[in-house]
């Protein structure tokens, strides 16, 4: 039975894909990462291939990622020497002639797509890359921008609800991109069967500073009022691509026409490590002035700060969260798009048969 | 795999049992624990044979999505230690102690191409593989030989499922399994699974080795209950702990070792890990290496065994082994 509003924080699905790391992170030199609750093992082939193995070696269990990559696509344990190919199949035991048949590590499917490594833990039958949620504005050649990743301590669900009710902006973003508007305008939130969508207007108000910003890197000399726009996409179970921009007021944003404003791409998808923290993977994504690298970095580091403030608060509530066990969660109004995200990521682990049948304690 | 492997032994009820050919009984589960079954899956059973208790091993041939039903096929050989006649034996509404579907011979999901081989009763391991190659979509085929017709479980189910991808390879029918020919159709990025007859899969494994394709793409299971030679009585003579036991030709060398109260060590009791290796004192007979641990060198030089499944055979004269255990 769906359990809506009673978990504070819930658990994770496995038939889905999630971003393991970035693309550059992806090389000759073994990663190690845990995705999902299952530590990985993550390097390339000599031919540019990413491979997930497991991160235990068959015989007991010692960290692959601790050993080495030997010959074109294998991996060497570092403890007994016995080395996996990218299947995750025993090539070579040293101490004996023959191989065990039942000596193999987990190799798990991945994609590499919008710069990153997609990742699928589950059932492997039902990995079917045409699921990855849509962050084309990565790669699209009219948009470009950068990012990081934050190595949050806290449950992957706590960033969602964050991500999709923007209100915080207006208290925990002061000084950079909160407004009072933010917590005044209105909202309108829809869903589907994998996708919720929270879209808010905010029209003829005074810019904040980091919007101020960039409508100077775009109109030299920019004063006045302006339209601002955040539409939240939420695509299950963890990506939340939230389009972003300002307007010169009044010039037809909110009907199409946003010639007269910029527009950017806050990418979002979130990992989940284990039960209390995650990997927060984002960039911010622009489709103006492309070829300026200055902005890149400046857009870079100024949202690095602002999620810093995110970061903090994430770390605090889950802290809180523990410390208050017999404390439950309340809803407001503005939480629709959180809730209905919530509802989505219950029906998966229903579907999984993961779904618990008593809420989810977070401590 | 090592996230799939200690054992849950629960109860299960058995729903349905109907005979397929003349020695082979298909067998429906209810077992208390259902958890969704992987294809290459197997439950360890608990058997009485006679006073005693003892484990045997089956595939699960199919199973419902959720795990709540699944079936299991038992082949009653001549050389059957009794487990079978057990299984045979029961009847709807008895109780069972099994373990959870136990995957020691995962099929790996995303291979350019598949060949699947049963040798047998062998197809009860590959029949699960090949419903999900199926679904998924892939590109595989399955070559299911056997003796003769009456003797092949599935053939009706396996032809309606698979159509065009089925070939059956039937002896009595004048048209037997070609491993030659079969190794020589595989190219480097087809994995083969296989699970039959030790000869069969020996001849596979020699023309794989041949060919010089990747052995990691040749998979296989072995519940090591298959040889060279029908099983016999055997003499084995363990002197450091002063016994010898006759090794009946329904049980292994392990197992009479342990009836008689030695002190053994071992871990897979299939011929795959090496743990239960005992060295050769004396020999009278000929070892049936029964193992996929040592290699043909090792074989060949007649020094040592795995106690769990290998056995002795009698060459002119009687059939004895002396041995020492770790």
């Amino acid at each position: 039975m769906i359990q809506t509003t009673v978990n504070k924080v819930l658990d994770h699905p496995l038939n889905a894909w999630y971003v393991a790391a970035w693309d550059h992170e992806v090389t000759r030199t073994i990663l190690a990462r845990t995705i999902a609750g299952r530590p990985l093992a993550i390097y390339r082939t000599e031919d540019g291939r990413p491979v997930a193995l497991a991160d235990a070696c068959w015989h007991r269990l010692a960290p692959l990622s601790l050993g080495k990559l030997v010959g074109k696509e294998d991996i060497q344990c570092p403890y007994h020497g016995i080395r996996y190919n990218s299947a995750g199949r025993c090539v070579s035991m040293p101490a004996q002639e023959t191989i065990n048949p039942s000596a193999t590590v987990a190799s798990f499917p991945v994609v590499e797509r919008y710069r990153y490594l997609w990742v699928w833990l589950g059932d492997a039958t039902l990995a079917d890359p045409s699921t990855i949620p849509d962050m084309h504005q990565m790669t699209d050649p009219d948009w470009t921008g950068d990012g990081l990743t934050i190595y949050a301590p806290c449950n992957y669900q706590l960033v969602l609800d964050n991500l999709m009710d923007l209100t915080h902006e207006e208290f925990v973003h002061t000084s950079s991109i909160g407004q009072d508007e933010l917590s005044e305008s209105d909202f309108v939130t829809s869903h589907t069967d994998t996708t919720v969508t929270v879209e808010r207007w905010m029209l003829d108000i005074e810019p904040p500073p980091f919007w101020r910003k960039n409508m100077r890197d775009k109109f030299p000399g920019f004063e006045g009022r302006v339209d601002r726009w955040q539409i939240i996409h939420f695509e299950a179970p963890s990506t939340i691509c939230i389009d972003v921009g300002v307007a010169k007021a009044g010039t037809g944003a909110p009907d199409g026409d946003r010639s007269q404003g910029v527009n950017g791409y806050v990418m979002n998808t979130i990992s989940p490590e284990t039960a209390k923290t995650c990997h927060y993977f984002w960039s911010f994504q622009r489709n103006y002035r492309l070829d300026s690298q200055l902005i890149t970095t400046q857009l870079r580091s100024g949202v690095y700060n602002v999620f810093g403030e995110d970061e903090a608060m994430l770390t605090a509530q889950q802290a809180a969260i523990d410390a208050n066990p017999d404390y439950e969660f309340y809803s407001l109004n503005i939480d629709a798009g959180g809730m209905w995200v919530r509802r989505i990521i219950e029906r998966m682990l229903e579907a999984e048969g993961r779904l618990p049948a008593v809420p989810v304690a977070a401590g | 795999m090592a996230s799939n492997s200690a054992e849950v032994w629960q109860d299960a009820r058995v729903i349905q049992t109907i005979p397929l050919t003349p020695r082979i009984r298909r067998i429906v589960l209810e077992p208390a624990l259902p958890i969704p079954v992987a294809p290459g899956s197997h439950v360890d059973v608990r058997v009485r044979i006679e006073q005693s208790t003892d484990r045997r091993s089956y595939s699960v041939v199919d199973a419902s999505r959720d795990g709540t039903r699944l079936a299991i096929s038992v082949f009653e050989s001549a050389a059957s230690r009794g487990g079978a006649r057990f299984m045979h034996d029961l009847e709807p509404g008895a109780h069972l102690e099994i373990t959870q579907p136990l995957l020691s011979f995962p099929l790996r999901i995303g291979a350019p191409r598949y060949l699947l081989l049963a040798g047998g009763i062998g197809v009860t391991a590959l029949a699960g593989m090949a419903t999900t190659l199926s679904a998924i979509g892939a590109d595989y085929r399955l070559v299911y030989a056997g003796r003769s017709r009456e003797g092949m479980a599935y053939l009706d189910e396996l032809s309606a499922q698979h159509g065009d991808r089925l070939e059956l390879r039937i002896s009595e029918e004048g048209s037997p399994l070609a491993v030659t020919e079969l190794v020589g159709g595989v190219d480097d990025s087809t994995e083969l699974y296989m699970c039959g007859p030790i000869r069969l899969m020996d001849a596979v494994r020699r023309a794989w080795i041949e060919r010089e394709l990747p052995l990691p793409n040749l998979r296989f299971e072995t519940f090591g209950n298959s040889g060279w030679f029908d099983a016999q009585e055997f003499v084995v003579r363990l002197p450091a702990q002063g016994i010898e036991v006759a090794v009946k030709a329904d049980q292994t060398m392990l197992e009479a070792l342990e009836n008689a109260g030695a002190d053994m060590m071992f871990d897979c009791r299939k011929g795959e890990c090496g743990l239960c290796e005992v060295r050769v004192i004396e020999l009278e007979g000929d070892i049936d290496h029964r193992d996929v641990f040592y290699s043909e060198r090792q074989k060949d030089a007649r020094s040592k065994l795995c106690c769990c499944v290998s056995r002795v055979v009698a060459g002119s004269g009687r059939a004895l082994i002396e041995i020492q255990s770790s």
